[in-house]
């Protein structure tokens, strides 16, 4: 039990985990990631897979609007930039896997600037209109520019391959994911102890306060803007090549949406949150399927409405945490940690 | 180029444009009173539609009944959104704001869908929808039956604004939240107000479509559509919701009409980034918007 926060050097009163009991939860973190996929079905590392695909891109998300305030409602877009280009680069010049996501993560970054460029003018409601309609657009080239991603087609990507194995199981494709997933947090994490994450902080609680503190706010809103998209980018193109498919229904307007939901449940402005918020995404609508396949034999009924008990409980879901906890999932495991911290004297 | 054929288009795009200005004057009325933008607008269409199809198909009520029901029932759900889901986030972050309608608009697309199921319905058409000649040229008569009503509507709600006393206060509301609280106006009385009223004509625009369209899922991409319509007329303007629905309305038209490749599905939103860059506070907008 700790009685207060005590450090003799400036390295550890600086560390990312500070606090023994942080330590050893990142340890069993850690452990528990290596040793899931030997312990767990195809089912639960189908979803594990799916969560940290959805980590990154809600983490990305989370840079712009959680850490930097501006509303974007072209997650979708983004990420079919990142899908497309990794799809497009690996397919049409058989560029290597390893290549090909990070080349395609830059080009979502370039696109993110572009998209960024309002923000020059336009705040708050504005600026999610302006990305709502630049989701429209892309997702109009997208199913238009047959000669380019083949229009409505779908686009098959061959499954990667990475010293000589072929990485076409959930088992095989878990590892890349997990590797890029704790890069991406763990980058994250130290990007907002540093000069650019504070700036970003800055900019979204006053951004006259921080332009008249010397903020380049302009710069700083454009870089948070490549920056996010970098990240959905990446997280676009690993989707292609996990899914080895990419068709444009998995990039239009209910995916800026979900992801939007997943930063406001998990918490905006925390790295824990986009985990936690994008998991709640992920299972929830499993969750819902697997007990709607095992009401079948008693309620038949129940096959019929799922999809809209999904979209209902979706939608009841948002509007439960936004009213109740507006703070989120982070929220709650911070009070779940701050009741054990001093457990069992509280006073 | 044809001038009936011009012509036809010209009626056709009127039409849908005084769709998208009813939709959009809800719109501007809950933005007006609470500085909240509506995602779910579409999905209050897709009630009024369903809700008219129930009580007019399903319970055979005749149709002027029928649309008094729906009426009062999207009136009603206007109102419980409110108490239910807004009055909570009085004060929130825009985020919030923007992400609780966005849910809301999840649960009632998921509510309709679940009661009625996703296929097109037939619905008993009341609107006489005959052709007739009009100018020399062959035009549907619902599309200007639809012209006609959306305009005496229209024009109904610009009155309220200007003369009565909900409509005066409103306008107070949304010029100094403050100011009108101390002039002993009731902030909770208007938004429950706006939020029935932009129901109510969500549910006359539904109705509307139903008859010129059919009952079908599809009515709620009106609601994204509306978004070029309110930034193009200002955010908070109804004369502004009306012009920027017929420019948008006549554009899609005639887009549609003389392109091929299914341009018209973007051409609003190009409208739209052009006038975010240029003017954003729109045509009739009242020119408050922050600049960094």
């Amino acid at each position: 039990m700790e009685s207060g926060i005590f450090f003799s050097d400036y390295r550890s009163d600086m560390a990312l985990r500070r606090m023994p009991l942080q330590k050893v939860r990142t340890g069993l973190l850690l452990v528990g990631l290596v040793v899931f996929p030997f312990l767990a079905t195809p089912y639960w590392l189908n979803l594990a897979n799916q969560i940290a695909i959805a980590t990154i891109g809600a983490i990305g998300l989370n840079i712009l609007v959680g850490y930097t305030g501006q509303i974007s409602l072209g997650q979708g877009a983004f990420m079919a930039v990142g899908a497309y280009g990794s799809g497009l680069l690996t397919v049409r010049l058989d560029v290597p896997f390893y290549l090909s996501i990070p080349a395609a993560a830059l080009i979502t970054a370039v696109a993110g600037l572009v998209v960024g460029l309002p923000s020059l003018r336009l705040k708050g409601l504005y600026l999610a209109v302006a990305t709502l309609a630049a989701q429209q657009i892309v997702e109009f080239v997208v199913t238009h520019w047959d000669g380019l991603t083949g229009g409505t087609e779908a686009l098959v990507v061959p499954a990667p391959e990475l010293f000589g194995a072929r990485m076409n199981t959930d088992g095989r494709f878990y590892w890349i994911l997990i590797v890029v997933a704790l890069a991406v947090a763990l980058f994250a994490a130290n990007l907002f102890r540093s000069r650019v994450g504070r700036a970003w902080v800055a900019i979204r609680d006053q951004d006259i306060a921080a332009s008249a503190i010397g903020v380049n706010v302009f710069g700083y809103k454009l870089l948070a803007f490549a920056t996010s998209s970098f990240l959905v980018g990446l997280s676009g193109a690993l989707l292609a090549h996990y899914r080895s498919i990419v068709t444009w229904e998995r990039f239009t307007i209910e995916v800026s949406i979900s992801y939007l939901a997943m930063i406001i449940i998990g918490g905006l402005g925390t790295i824990s949150g986009s985990f936690f918020g994008a998991s709640l995404i992920v299972l929830l609508p499993a969750m819902i399927n697997t007990l709607g396949r095992s009401l079948q034999d008693t309620a038949p009924w129940a096959a019929t409405v799922l999809p809209y008990v999904q979209q209902g409980v979706f939608g009841l879901v948002i509007i439960l945490f936004l009213v109740l906890e507006p703070e989120g999932l982070a929220k709650l495991w911070r009070n779940v940690k701050d009741y054990f911290r001093v457990w069992p004297f509280s006073y | 180029m044809d001038a009936d054929v011009f012509l036809q288009l010209t009626v056709s795009g009127l039409s849908n444009g005084m769709v998208y200005a009813l939709v959009a004057v809800g719109f501007v009325v809950i933005f007006k009173a609470s500085d909240v933008i509506n995602f779910a607008q579409g999905e209050f269409l897709l009630f009024g539609a369903y809700l008219a199809f129930a009580f007019i198909a399903q319970f055979g009520l005749p149709w002027s009944l029928g649309v008094l029901a729906t009426l009062l029932t999207a009136a009603m759900i206007g109102l419980i959104v409110e108490r239910l889901v807004l009055r909570p986030l009085i004060g929130e972050p825009v985020i919030s704001m923007i992400m609780v309608t966005i849910g809301l608009s999840s649960l009632l697309r998921a509510v309709v869908n679940g009661i009625w199921g996703v296929r097109p319905k037939a619905f008993p058409n009341f609107i006489p929808s005959g052709e007739v000649e009009f100018l020399g040229a062959i035009v549907g008569i619902d599309r200007l039956l639809v012209i006609a009503i959306a305009a005496i509507l229209l024009t109904v709600l610009t009155l309220f604004f200007r003369h009565t006393r909900d409509g005066i206060a409103m306008r107070a509301i949304a010029d100094d939240q403050q100011a009108a609280l101390s002039m002993g106006i009731s902030i909770k009385r208007v938004l429950a107000v706006a939020w029935a009223m932009a129901a109510i004509t969500a549910a006359v625009a539904g109705i509307m479509l139903a008859n010129t369209v059919g009952v079908s899922h599809d009515i709620i991409f009106i609601g994204l559509r509306v978004f070029p319509v309110v930034i193009l007329g200002g955010l908070d303007s109804v004369p502004g919701a009306i012009v920027g629905g017929g420019v948008i309305g006549l554009l899609e038209s005639y887009t549609a009409g003389y392109t091929t490749s299914g341009l018209e599905l973007i051409v609003p939103y190009i409208v739209l980034i052009l006038v975010l860059m240029v003017r954003p506070y729109g045509l009739f907008g009242k020119e408050i918007i922050e600049r960094v």
